[in-house]
């Protein structure tokens, strides 16, 4: 087998934040159509008609979606026959992130967090945001990227409930969340709610939800019940788009979960807006890559 | 709901004609203002280059690129309103911007000022910055460069909106009226999903 170039990581890195910023993935494109379908306020037929020209701007001149580039995330498979260094790996994603911030070009938001300090790259110190998980069966690696902007990152909770608050305290942060935000995290986007496991794990559940794509349910039917009943609670509501009123208020609510401890009930609420940007590869280990979402 | 195709500058008798909902599409001069450009302006006291009088200002840090002496434009998108509401009286009162154009909306004492000197807010569609820098023409001047980018900027547009008016100058609210029409909605929404008592 050849020698793996690293190389390749840091290009596709750099090619994945771009490809995520000027190019929509298409469960995304579905559900703003079929949202504007069911929309009936003259208004909010407006700001659909907005977005539908910029979606289509960006396509035709290759330009940013938004000029929020956000923070980049980059959410890794590893399979478990790929001949894997991760700390190169690690390093060259960050390259990539600086790359495309520079060659593009676009504003970067990276800031340090006391002095305020941006140095236009996009990264800095923790960044970008690093996510691995391993698989069986693949000799792939598989990486998401996600550029995650401030209106809507700002907009996400987390609370320690107790167990004897059961659902319901899960359902009245949802509704509360989403009726406090209201135009902030420009919707119609994707609510991503994370339940169960520890406080660092269940604001990763909430950001896992938001990257599912729109039209795939939790395989638990109970959860999957759960995300539709929520959803349709949401656009009972008349928030609308941009929170100017109408019948749309979210494309989708997603839940992921994982078990917790005995004594705790912890949710975690992480807003998407509807640019639900991401951008996905995947690498084979002669070099290989497989563009998609 | 009405659309209304206008021109820079705004008169008081175009503004009175918009009302809450209805749509805006304008072309001619916009200036672009944020955080920085309105401290250096009022909490530090440097009276504009240029004259605002009857201008919309929309908020935005715009991605801009230098080409000999002029600027081009790469990316220019809008920012929330909200933490710049504390200056909007002053800009409508002693300036006459007549359109203030940002995403959220303004609070109540910016709605004061544009029912008393005929200005409204005009709500932008967040998230789509590839269609408002393709509207927008071409970059005519930056005042105080050394705020860059949040400088005081002079753009030429076409066409540009859709703009929702969200805050008129008869006291209409839109924001306001959306979020009070839910808060009356959400006992019957808590009950649905077998939500009860407090939080
Ligand atoms: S919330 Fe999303 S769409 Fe809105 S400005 Fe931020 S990144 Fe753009």
């Amino acid at each position: 087998m050849a020698v793996f170039d690293y190389q390749l990581v840091e290009d596709v890195a750099k090619a994945l934040y771009i490809r995520a910023l000027c190019d929509l993935p298409p469960d995304v494109r579905r559900a703003l159509k079929a949202a504007a379908k069911r929309e009936t306020n003259p208004t909010a037929q407006e700001v659909f008609k907005a977005i539908f020209k910029t979606i289509e701007i960006a396509d035709t001149h290759k330009t940013l979606i938004c000029q929020d580039t956000g923070l980049p995330i980059y959410m890794l498979k590893i399979g478990s026959a790929f001949p894997w260094n991760g700390s190169e790996i690690k390093k060259r994603l960050k390259i990539g992130a600086e790359r495309a911030t520079r060659e593009f070009p676009f504003r970067g938001s990276s800031t340090h967090p006391l002095t305020r300090m941006n140095p236009q790259t996009s990264v800095g110190e923790g960044l970008p945001v690093l996510y691995c998980d391993f698989v069986e069966d693949s000799s792939r690696l598989d990486i998401l990227m996600v550029p995650k902007g401030s209106g809507s990152e700002n907009m996400s909770r987390m609370r320690m409930f107790y167990p004897a608050d059961g659902v319901a305290a899960l359902k009245k942060f949802v509704i509360d969340t989403v009726f406090e935000t209201g135009a902030n995290p420009c919707p119609p986007g994707i609510i991503g709610v994370g339940l169960g496991g520890t406080a660092d794990l269940v604001m990763k559940l909430a950001k896992e939800a938001i990257v599912r794509p729109v039209g795939q349910r939790h395989p638990d039917p109970e959860i999957a019940r759960m995300e539709t009943e929520l959803e349709d609670a949401i656009n009972s509501m008349g928030r609308g788009p941009m929170g100017l009123g109408g019948d749309v208020t979210t494309l989708a609510v997603h839940i992921e979960t994982a078990y917790t401890h005995i004594t705790q009930n912890p949710v975690a609420i992480n807003t998407q807006c509807w640019p639900a940007r991401r951008a996905r590869a995947k690498i084979s280990p002669d070099g290989k890559v497989e563009y998609g979402y | 709901m009405t659309t209304h195709h206008l021109h820079t500058p705004f008169s008081d008798d175009m503004i009175r004609r918009l009302h809450a909902g209805d749509i805006v599409y304008f072309d001619g001069t916009l200036f672009g203002i944020r955080d920085l450009t309105q401290i250096y302006m009022f909490d530090q006291r440097h009276e504009p280059p240029v004259s605002l009088q009857g201008m919309p200002c929309i908020h935005t840090a715009p991605s801009l690129r230098r080409v000999g002496d002029r600027w081009e434009k790469i990316c220019v998108g809008t920012t929330t309103s909200t933490r710049m509401d504390r200056f909007t009286p002053d800009l409508i009162a002693r300036y006459g911007v007549k359109a203030i154009i940002g995403k959220g909306g303004l609070y109540e004492k910016s709605l004061e000022a544009m029912r008393e000197h005929a200005a409204v807010y005009l709500a932008i569609v967040g998230g789509s910055a590839a269609l408002e820098t393709q509207q927008i023409e071409a970059v005519e001047a930056v005042y105080w460069e050394h705020l860059h980018p949040e400088a005081l900027y002079q753009f030429r547009v076409k066409n540009f909106g859709p703009l929702t008016v969200a805050m008129d100058s008869h006291g209409r609210h839109l924001y306001r009226e959306v979020k009070s029409a839910t808060e009356r909605r959400l006992p019957e929404i808590y009950r649905s999903l077998g939500i009860t008592g407090g939080s």
